[in-house]
């Protein structure tokens, strides 16, 4: 292979400036599509269980949905198509005046997507607790909304913190995808590295440890998460 | 667990005595497959090297061609890759098969301006076809042939969007395909000018700076010029664009090449000079630029003085 290495490049005027900016950008396009993610996933998931059959529908079709299309397609989607459907007035302004409109499509995308797996999780953590429990509260004179208050709800998310740290892990490398929609995040960074200086070797390798490092940092903060949040006797972590 | 100082310990042990004879043996082993290996690349290819020597013995070329460089190499509507590049390339293809004695088989790659550099350098095409600008900074990673045609930066617009030059762009947004010459030539205008609110839009190709332009969401797009034209017979309504403004930079395009290479380049630069002195490229050239091509209209784009010189200068005596 004929390829001049230079590793330098990674520290020097403005590349290492670029390097942190896009760092920036990618956490906080995975943060705020996290917090979507987390609360619409959350009700989406609820209302997956939920005895009415309408709203039970509505959460499955919403999860069909968002979790079966691609999420390049959805990017594409949500930055070019939407703002042609909306209507000429309201489309002109998000394509035009919205504020950082790339970086506000990567994170309601990535926030909905996401929120379809996240809902996922929810419901089967909610469906995993035997249904004896529910009965129980039912026939101690709860209400639906109590027994998922008092009940479900506090015991089904301690039950999913491990499936769910995968999907946070997993928010951060798809926002890689916001670089096709021109989101300056980690990995547009290193290929706009690599075109003002032919040094792609070097600006993909350090856009790969940064992944890594963020990823690490979030398995080492989950897993105290999940430490403390195990319930005894639940789970294979508390076999009894 | 295995620590550093483990590894330092152990190596001594298995190079002891009673292991050195099948060591030995080994090495013998490895240097008769070794000698084997270059005898028989030596009598496969022989007097050729590098990546000339690798086409030989694979009987493949493999050519990287762009798939919305309209004339330059572009998705024909057979779904086939063609344009004025694609014939240059082919031309070389013919005279190296001539050169090695022997038939290839073309293998076709797509390419984006983010791949084309390190597919190059990393040795997975052999040639690109396509509208590359040959700059110096590039010419640290690959290398080119001669000079097949010259354009510079310039700007397509709705008409009446009120953009004449790269100063009009103040408070107006653009789209820069990510990775072409053209983005920087742009923003380094851009900011020695001192020109205010310009928003960039970064666009993955040129089909998708059409695409943002035509849905409004910016007031321009640049590319090359002769692309500009490209995409304009190519857009759905041709009468609405207009390229304006003078050429922000100077971008010779030429075939890129592995670096370090000179067989390879000379072969294909002899095809070139060849086809400079010959006037045959004269006819090429017509074919992509002034007359109807497939899938667009003609781009009635003349050679021009400067061209016309290259191709002059370039023609070398054999």
């Amino acid at each position: 292979m004929n390829y001049n290495w230079n590793w330098a490049i990674l520290i020097e005027v403005p590349y290492f400036d670029w390097l942190v900016s896009g760092l920036g950008w990618t956490l906080l396009v995975s943060a705020l599509g996290w917090i979507i993610a987390f609360s619409l996933g959350s009700l989406i998931g609820v209302i997956r269980t939920l005895p009415s059959k309408p709203l039970r529908l509505f959460g499955m079709a919403y999860v069909e949905l968002f979790r079966n299309v691609p999420l390049l397609v959805q990017m594409f989607i949500w930055f070019y198509v939407l703002p042609e459907l909306v209507g000429e007035d309201l489309g002109r302004w998000m394509k035009r005046d919205m504020p950082f409109p790339e970086a506000t499509s990567a994170i309601l995308c990535l926030g909905t997507y996401t929120a379809s797996r996240v809902a996922e999780q929810v419901r089967a953590g909610i469906e995993s607790i035997p249904r004896g429990q529910s009965m129980a509260g039912y026939a101690m004179g709860l209400t639906t909304k109590q027994v998922y208050r008092y009940l479900l709800i506090p015991v089904g998310y301690r039950i999913i913190v491990p499936p769910m740290t995968s999907e946070f892990l997993t928010i951060f490398k798809n926002s890689s995808l916001a670089l096709t929609i021109g989101v300056a995040e980690v990995l547009y960074q290193a290929r706009q590295i690599e075109n003002y200086t032919f040094q792609g070797f070097e600006a993909f390798t350090a856009a790969t440890l940064i992944y890594l490092v963020i990823t690490m940092i979030v398995v080492f903060i989950t897993d105290r998460v999940e430490a403390k949040a195990r319930i005894p006797g639940y789970g294979v972590q508390g076999k009894t | 667990m295995v620590s550093k100082s483990d590894f330092l310990v152990r190596y001594p042990f298995q190079s002891n005595k009673a292991k050195g004879g099948i060591r030995m043996f080994k090495k013998l082993m490895i240097l008769g497959a070794a000698a084997a290996m270059f005898a028989a690349t030596n009598a496969n290819a022989a007097d050729f090297y590098g990546t000339l020597a690798k086409i030989k013995e694979t009987g493949t070329i493999v050519l990287g061609h762009r798939e919305s460089s309209v004339p330059f190499a572009y998705i024909g509507p057979e779904g086939k890759p063609i344009g004025y590049s694609m014939d240059l390339c082919m031309k070389a293809v013919e005279a190296i098969e001539a050169e090695l004695g022997m038939d290839l088989k073309v293998k076709l790659v797509p390419v984006t301006p983010q791949t084309r550099i390190p597919l190059i350098a990393n040795g997975n095409i052999n040639i690109e076809c396509g509208s590359t600008t040959n700059n110096l900074t590039r010419q640290q990673q690959v290398d080119y042939a001669y000079t097949t045609f010259i354009t510079g930066t310039k700007i397509l617009t709705k008409k009446g969007s009120g953009i004449k030059e790269v100063e009009d762009l103040a408070g107006k947004a653009i789209a820069l395909a990510q990775g072409t010459t053209n983005e920087r030539a742009i923003k380094e205008s851009i900011e020695k000018l001192g020109i205010k609110n310009v928003k960039v839009l970064s666009v993955k190709d040129h089909a998708e700076g059409l695409l943002a332009l035509e849905t409004d969401r910016v007031d321009a797009y640049s590319t090359d010029h002769i692309l500009l034209f490209g995409l304009i017979a190519k857009s759905k309504n041709p009468a609405d664009y207009e390229v304006v403004g003078r050429f922000l930079s100077f971008d010779p395009y030429a075939l890129m090449l592995p670096r370090d290479d000179s067989a390879i380049r000379l072969v294909v630069n002899r095809t070139l000079a060849g086809l400079f002195r010959s006037d045959e490229i004269k006819d090429i050239y017509n074919k992509w630029f002034m007359s109807n091509i497939p899938g667009s209209q003609a781009l009635m784009v003349p050679m021009g003085d400067t061209l016309e010189t290259n191709f002059a200068v370039q023609a070398f005596p054999k």
